[in-house]
C-alpha cells in the first residue's frame, strides 16, 4: 500500500497558511490573528506588582521555615513515636511530621516560581515558527551522495565475502550471552511431578505441629497440614511447602459424591492439596456448609465433596487428593505422593 | 456404621440423639460438676433453662422448631452448644430477620443475662462446645507474633491480613473483624458459624485462639497503629490505586490547571 | 589564535564560566535555538510533566533506599521494634524493609514517596497518553515519539511490578507466584522458563536478587534513554497546541522558556514532589508490617496487584477455566489466552497511529492539536478502549466490588464476561453520537450565535431568545478543524475500459474510511454562504 494510490481529493484542502492578522473581508471564518496583549493589574499598578511581590518571597520564606521544620521534626521526634491525629488515626509521628515539613518546603517553591511567572514575568504571547521536518530536496541529494560514495569506498556491496562472514560473525557471537544464561537455574525434568509426601509420611498439623489424629478433625473444621519431617528452619522450606501444603477437611462419608474422593479418604477426611491449580495460590477458603473452597487470588472454585471438581473460576482441573489412612499409632499418613503434579498446569503435565 | 448412617434419617433418629445428647450432657455434668456447689449450682442452672425455653419459644421457636430440632427455615440446634447460641444472639445475627445469601451481623436485641439463659436451655437439648470463660478468651499475655502466624495461616485468606474482610462465593462473605468482641471470636473459631469451618481446640489448642485474638486486637481496633497515616481500609492496592487517581492525580491536575492558567487581566473586555 | 584575546575589560563571571564552556559544549548554539523556546498553555500540557517529574522522584527515593535495602532471601529472625512480627522467620529483604520502615529515620517517608509516586507516575502516563490519543497529537510527525511514550508505559508497569515484589511481603509473593504460574502456562518452554528465573523450583532463593537489577538498573535504565528521547522529540517537534486566532499548524504559540516557563516548569517540579510528599505523610502505602513475610502456603483474601497491572488481573480473573490436554501435553488456554489479550489490548493503541494515517492517507504533518468531538470515530474508539480497561479493571477488584456493595462475586465475573465485549460497543456508538452532537451543536453557535439567555418579546407577541453572534477569533476556532472528504474507490474499470485491479487491502481501507469521514460521521462545518445568507436577516433560528 503506498501512499501514491490515495486521491488527494479525500484530504482536506491544505491547512490555512494564512497568519498574523489577515482580516479578509469575505470571510467571516478567516483567521483573525493573535489578539492584543492586554495587561495585568500588575503590569499597569505598581503596588498590585509590589504585593505580588511579597506575596512570592512570604511563599519562598514559608519554604525556608518548612525545611527548618524538617530538621527540627528529625532531631524532636523519635522514630517510634505513635500520636492520634484525627482523621488519621494513631501514625508515627516523625512520618507525619516530616512529610507535611517536607511537602510545604517543596510546594511553596513551586508556588512561589509559578506565582512569580503568572504575576511579575511578561505574559505576552508569542509565536514561533514551525519549519518541517523533512529534509529539502538539495539535503537528502547531499545526503544520498554522501552515503553511496562512502558505501562505494568501503567496498561494503563489491566484496560479498567480507560482508557475509561479516555477517555470520555478528549472529553467532549472542550465542555466547545466550549460552551464559544456562546456569540460571536448573532444567524442569520431573520437579514439578513429585512433592516431599512419600507412603508413610504423617500429616502434621501446621498449627500445633503435632501429628494429626482422625479424632482431632471434627466434621466442618478446616486444618491445614505438612509433612512430617519438614520443619519451617529448614533451608527448603519455602520451596517444599510451596508444593506440600495440605488442606484437611471432614466431611459425612455419605454426602461425598465421588467414589475416588472416599476411597482415598479416612472415614470421610479428606486431604486436598493447598495449592490452586490455577495459577498457584494457596487456596483454602473453605465454605463448611456447601463444602466449597475458593481462591481468593482468581476466584476458582472447587467442589471438595465431588473430588474437588472446579465448579467456577479460570481453574482448568481439581485439586489433587492425597490419599491418607491411619498408622498403627493412630495418626494419620500418607498413603503415597499426590498422584498427580500439583499446583499450575504446564506443557509437560499431559 | 453403614447400617446407622441409614437409619440417621429415620423420624425418629432425632429423638434417639435428642436422648443420647441429654444423657451425655447429664453425665458429663456429673462427672465434672464442683461437688461442694453442685447443689446451688443445680438449681440456678434449671431455673435458667426454664426462662431460656420460655424466651426461645417466643423468639427461636418458629424457625428452629419447638425443640430445637430445627424445621426447613432453620437448623438443628441440638448439639451445637452454649457457645453457637452466646455468638449468634450476641453478636445480633440471631434472631435472623430475612433470609439472603448470609445472616448479617446485627443490634444486639437480648440482654446478655438473656442470652445466658437461652445458651443454657439450648445446651441442654444436647452437648456442644461451651462458652468459654474470660479467662479462655481475654489476650492477656498471649503471644501476638505467633497469633499473626496463626492468624495468616489459618484466618486471612478469608478475613483479610489484619481481619477486614472478604468475599465469598454467590454473595457470602467473611466479615470484617473490627470491634468483634474477643469472647465472640473465639467462639467464631470454636463453632464454626454459618460457613466458616471451625477451628476446635483439638487442632487449635485453647492458646493458640488467645494468640490469633491478641493479634487481631493488636491490628485491627482502635488501638491498632497505623504509622503511615491513613489505613484506606487495610484493603491493599485497590483502596490505594482509587487514592493515587483521586488524590494524588486529582491534586496535580488541580495545581497544572492552576500553573497553566492565564492570569486575570487588568479591565474585563 | 589564543593569544588574539586581549580583553581590555573583564567580562563578569557568569558570562566567562559561559564562555568557558562553550568552547567545549558550545552551549550558545544550543541556546540560541533553545532559550526562548515556546511553549503553549493548557492544563493537559502538563500531565507529562507530571509524569517527568514522578520519574525523577522515584528515582531520587529509590537510590536513598537501596542504601538501606539487602536483597536477599536468607531467612532471618525478625528482631526489630514491631511486635506482632517478633521472632518471625522472613526473608532479609522483608527484614530490611522492616528496618527501612520502623528503625531508619524517614525511611517511612521515603518509601511511601517512592511507592505513591509510582501509582502517580503511572497514573499520569494513562491520563497523558490519552490526552495525546484524543487531541491527535499522535500524528505526524509524533508516531515515534507516541511510541516511545507507550514504551515508557509499558516497561513502567513491568518496573513497578518488580519493584513491588522486592520486599518478599505475603501480598506481592501471591504476585509472583501468579507470575510463576503464567510462565508456566506457555507452551513448550514454560517450565524451563520459570526453572530458569527462579534459579529453581519456586520460589527458591534467587529472585528477589533478580528482580532487584532489573528494577534498580536495566528497566530505569531503558526508561531513564526513553524520557530523553522523548523529550528531545518534543523539543525538536516543538508542542502542539490548540486552534485559535493567531495559532496555526505553521507555528507554536505561548510564552518562552526564559523565563517563563523555567518558572512554571520549574516550580511545577517541587508542586508535583510536594503533594507527592504530603500524600506520603497523610496515606499509609503497602503497609508490609501488617501483610507479614511471604510464605506460599499462606495468602489473604483481597490479593490484588497495583492498580496498573489490575487490567491483566481482571483478564486473569473473569477467564473460563479452559484447559485441552492432548497427546500427553497441557494446553493451558485459561492462562494463555489473557496473557496473550493483556499485550494485544495495549498494542491495539499503540499501533493506532499508524492505522489511522493507513486510512486517512494523511502523510502531511499535524501540530494542531484537534478537539475530540472533531474526530468522532477516534475519539469513540479510545472510549472504547477505555471501558474495556476499566471493565477489566472492575473484574481485577472483584471481590472487592462484592464486599462493598454487597453483590454476589459470581455475578459480578459474569458481568465483566459480558460487558467487555459489550461494553466496548455501547461505549463506541455513544461516545460517537454525543460527539456528532457536539459538532451540531458548534454548527448552531457558529449560524446563530451564541444564547445569550435575554428573551424578547417581538411585536405580534412571540417571545424569542437574543442569540448574540460570536467574535470572529471564535468564529474561526470552532471552524478551524478540517473535515476529510470520505475515500471512494475508482471506477471498476479505467478509462481505456480495462478492468482495474484493487487490492483487497485498498477495499477494505476504504470501507473504515467511509467509517471515519462518511456522512454519518461527521457533521459538515457550516460554509460562509450558510453563514452569510442566515446573518443577512431572514431565518431566526
Amino acid at each position: 500500500m503506498s501512499s501514491q494510490e490515495i486521491p488527494e481529493e479525500t484530504l482536506p484542502a491544505g491547512q490555512d497558511t494564512a497568519h498574523g492578522a489577515v482580516t479578509v473581508a469575505d470571510d467571516p471564518f478567516a483567521d483573525p490573528g493573535l489578539p492584543p496583549h492586554k495587561p495585568r493589574i500588575q503590569d499597569i499598578d505598581e503596588r498590585a506588582a509590589r504585593r505580588s511581590e511579597r506575596a512570592v518571597a512570604f511563599m519562598f520564606t514559608l519554604s525556608m521555615l518548612a525545611t527548618i521544620g524538617f530538621i527540627a521534626s528529625y532531631v524532636i521526634f523519635p522514630v517510634d513515636k505513635i500520636v492520634y491525629i484525627f482523621p488519621f488515626g494513631r501514625v508515627s509521628a516523625l512520618n507525619f511530621a516530616l512529610g507535611l515539613t517536607l511537602g510545604a518546603a517543596l510546594f511553596f517553591i513551586g508556588a512561589g516560581a509559578v506565582h512569580w511567572a503568572r504575576t511579575l514575568m511578561s505574559d505576552v504571547e508569542v509565536a514561533d515558527e514551525r519549519h518541517p521536518m523533512a529534509a529539502t530536496p538539495e539535503v537528502k541529494a547531499k545526503v544520498m551522495a554522501d552515503f553511496a560514495a562512502g558505501a562505494a569506498e568501503s567496498g561494503f556491496g563489491r566484496r560479498k565475502l567480507i560482508r557475509n562472514t561479516l555477517f555470520g560473525a555478528l549472529a553467532m557471537v549472542p550465542l555466547s550471552g545466550i549460552v551464559l544464561l544456562r546456569d540460571m537455574g536448573p532444567l524442569p525434568e520431573k520437579k514439578l511431578r513429585s512433592t516431599m509426601w512419600t507412603k508413610g509420611l504423617q500429616l502434621i498439623n501446621m498449627n500445633t505441629h503435632e501429628p494429626l489424629r482422625p479424632e482431632d478433625v471434627a466434621v466442618g473444621s478446616l486444618t491445614f497440614a505438612m509433612p512430617e519431617g519438614l520443619s519451617e528452619h529448614d533451608e527448603h522450606f519455602q520451596t517444599e511447602i510451596a508444593k506440600a501444603a495440605l488442606m484437611i477437611v471432614r466431611i459425612q462419608p455419605e454426602d461425598i459424591k465421588d467414589k475416588r474422593e472416599l476411597e482415598w479418604s479416612h472415614e470421610g477426611i479428606v486431604a486436598f492439596s493447598k495449592i490452586c491449580t490455577h495459577v498457584g495460590c494457596p487456596i483454602s477458603l473453605y465454605e463448611q456448609q456447601t463444602h466449597h473452597v475458593l481462591c481468593p487470588c482468581h476466584q476458582s472454585t472447587f467442589d471438595l465433596s465431588d473430588g474437588a471438581r472446579v465448579i467456577f473460576g479460570p481453574a482448568g482441573h481439581p485439586l489433587p487428593q492425597l490419599r491418607i489412612g491411619v498408622n498403627d499409632k493412630g495418626f494419620l499418613e500418607a498413603h503415597g505422593d499426590f498422584e498427580e503434579p500439583v499446583g499450575p498446569a504446564f506443557w509437560e503435565r499431559g | 456404621m453403614k447400617k446407622l448412617s441409614a437409619r440417621r434419617r429415620h423420624p425418629l433418629a432425632a429423638v434417639v440423639v435428642l436422648l443420647l445428647a441429654l444423657a451425655a450432657t447429664g453425665g458429663l455434668y456429673a462427672a465434672f460438676a464442683p461437688a461442694g456447689t453442685a447443689k446451688a449450682d443445680e438449681t440456678a442452672q434449671s431455673l435458667a433453662i426454664e426462662e431460656g425455653k420460655k424466651l426461645y419459644s417466643v423468639g427461636c421457636a418458629s424457625c428452629h422448631g419447638t425443640g430445637g430440632q430445627g424445621t426447613t427455615d432453620g437448623p438443628s440446634l441440638v448439639g451445637v452448644g452454649s457457645a453457637a447460641v452466646d455468638f449468634q444472639v450476641g453478636t445480633g445475627r440471631m434472631p435472623a430477620q430475612q433470609p439472603g445469601a448470609q445472616i448479617p451481623r446485627k443490634k444486639v436485641i437480648y440482654s446478655q443475662a438473656e442470652i445466658d439463659q437461652l445458651a443454657a436451655y439450648v445446651a441442654s437439648l444436647g452437648a456442644g462446645p461451651i462458652a468459654p470463660t474470660e479467662g479462655q478468651y481475654s489476650p492477656d499475655g498471649a503471644d501476638i507474633a505467633k497469633g499473626g502466624e496463626l492468624f495468616r495461616t489459618n484466618c486471612a485468606q478469608c478475613h483479610n491480613f489484619t481481619g477486614e474482610g472478604g468475599a465469598l462465593t454467590y454473595g457470602k462473605y467473611a466479615p470484617s473483624l473490627e470491634g468483634v468482641d474477643p469472647k465472640h471470636l473465639y467462639e467464631a473459631m470454636q463453632t464454626g458459624p454459618q460457613n466458616m469451618p471451625s477451628f476446635p481446640d483439638t487442632t487449635m489448642p485453647e492458646k493458640e485462639k488467645k494468640d490469633i485474638i491478641a493479634y487481631v486486637q493488636a491490628v485491627n481496633s482502635d488501638k491498632a497503629d497505623s504509622p503511615g497515616g491513613l489505613k484506606l481500609g487495610g484493603l491493599g492496592p485497590v483502596s490505594e490505586g482509587l487514592f493515587a487517581w483521586i488524590f494524588g492525580l486529582g491534586a496535580l491536575i488541580a495545581v497544572a490547571i492552576w500553573v497553566a492558567a492565564h492570569t486575570a487581566k487588568a479591565k474585563k473586555s | 589564535m589564543s593569544t588574539v584575546t586581549n580583553t581590555q575589560k573583564k567580562a563578569p563571571a557568569g558570562e566567562r564560566v559561559a564562555d568557558w564552556a562553550d568552547g567545549r559544549l558550545g552551549i550558545y548554539t544550543l541556546a540560541k535555538a533553545n532559550m526562548r523556546k515556546i511553549f503553549p498553555d493548557h492544563w493537559s500540557f502538563m500531565l507529562g510533566e507530571v509524569c517527568l517529574y514522578s520519574f525523577l522522584i522515584i528515582i531520587l527515593t529509590g537510590v536513598y533506599l537501596t542504601m538501606f535495602f539487602h536483597p536477599s532471601m536468607n531467612e532471618v529472625e525478625y528482631a526489630g521494634p514491631y511486635v506482632p512480627l517478633q521472632g518471625q522467620l522472613m526473608s532479609e529483604a522483608f527484614n530490611s524493609t522492616m528496618h527501612i520502615s520502623f528503625e531508619v529515620r524517614g525511611g517511612l517517608l521515603i518509601r511511601q514517596i517512592h511507592h505513591w509516586a509510582a501509582l502517580i507516575f503511572l497514573a499520569g502516563m494513562f491520563v497523558h497518553m490519552m490526552r495525546v490519543f484524543f487531541t491527535g497529537a499522535f500524528r505526524k510527525p509524533r508516531e515515534i515519539n507516541w511510541l516511545f511514550g507507550f514504551l515508557l508505559f509499558f516497561l513502567g508497569m513491568f518496573t513497578g511490578f518488580t519493584g513491588y515484589s522486592l520486599p518478599d511481603d505475603l501480598l506481592s509473593g501471591t504476585g509472583v507466584r501468579f507470575m510463576q504460574g503464567a510462565i508456566l502456562s506457555v507452551p513448550v518452554l514454560g517450565t524451563y522458563l520459570s526453572m530458569f528465573l527462579f534459579g529453581g523450583e519456586f520460589p527458591g532463593g534467587d529472585f528477589v536478587a533478580r528482580f532487584y537489577s532489573a528494577h534498580v538498573l536495566l528497566l530505569p535504565g531503558i526508561m531513564l534513554g526513553l524520557v530523553v528521547a522523548h523529550l528531545i522529540l518534543v523539543f525538536v517537534h516543538k508542542h502542539t497546541h490548540f486552534a485559535g486566532p493567531g495559532r496555526t499548524n505553521e507555528n507554536v504559540v505561548g510564552m518562552p522558556l526564559l523565563p517563563v516557563y523555567m518558572a512554571k516548569a520549574g516550580g511545577f517540579f517541587f508542586l508535583v514532589f510536594g503533594v507527592i510528599a504530603v500524600i506520603a505523610a497523610i496515606a499509609s502505602i503497602n503497609p508490609i508490617w501488617a501483610i507479614g513475610p511471604y510464605r506460599p502456603d499462606q495468602v489473604s483474601t483481597g490479593a490484588q496487584p497495583d492498580w496498573y497491572m489490575g487490567f491483566a488481573e481482571g483478564l486473569i480473573r473473569v477467564m473460563p477455566g479452559w484447559e485441552i490436554n492432548l497427546w500427553g501435553h497441557t494446553l493451558v488456554l485459561g492462562v494463555m489466552i489473557p496473557l496473550a489479550i493483556f499485550p494485544a489490548v495495549l498494542a491495539a493503541i499503540a499501533v493506532y497511529p499508524f492505522i489511522e494515517s493507513w486510512i486517512t492517507g494523511d502523510k502531511r504533518e499535524h501540530h494542531i492539536a484537534q478537539r475530540p468531538r472533531n474526530a468522532p470515530t477516534r475519539t469513540a474508539f479510545g472510549v472504547a478502549w477505555i471501558t474495556a480497561y476499566m471493565i477489566m479493571l472492575v473484574g481485577g477488584g472483584n471481590d472487592l466490588w462484592a464486599t462493598h456493595f454487597h453483590l454476589s462475586l459470581n455475578s459480578i465475573t459474569w458481568f465483566v464476561r459480558i460487558f467487555f465485549f459489550v461494553g466496548p460497543v455501547i461505549a463506541f456508538i455513544a461516545t460517537k453520537r454525543i460527539c456528532l452532537g457536539l459538532q451540531r451543536r458548534d454548527k448552531d453557535k457558529v449560524l446563530h450565535g451564541r444564547e445569550s439567555g435575554i428573551i424578547k418579546r417581538l411585536p405580534h407577541g412571540e417571545f424569542v431568545e437574543v442569540h448574540e453572534p460570536l467574535s470572529q477569533g471564535e468564529l474561526h476556532r470552532l471552524t478551524a478543524h478540517e473535515q476529510y472528504a470520505a475515500a471512494e474507490l475508482p471506477p471498476a474499470v479505467d478509462e481505456n475500459g480495462v478492468e482495474r485491479k484493487i487490492g483487497r487491502m485498498e477495499k477494505l481501507r476504504v470501507k473504515l474510511n467511509k467509517g471515519y469521514y462518511g456522512d454519518d460521521s461527521q457533521i459538515a462545518k457550516p460554509t460562509v454562504e450558510e453563514y452569510k445568507e442566515i446573518q443577512s436577516g431572514h431565518g431566526h433560528h
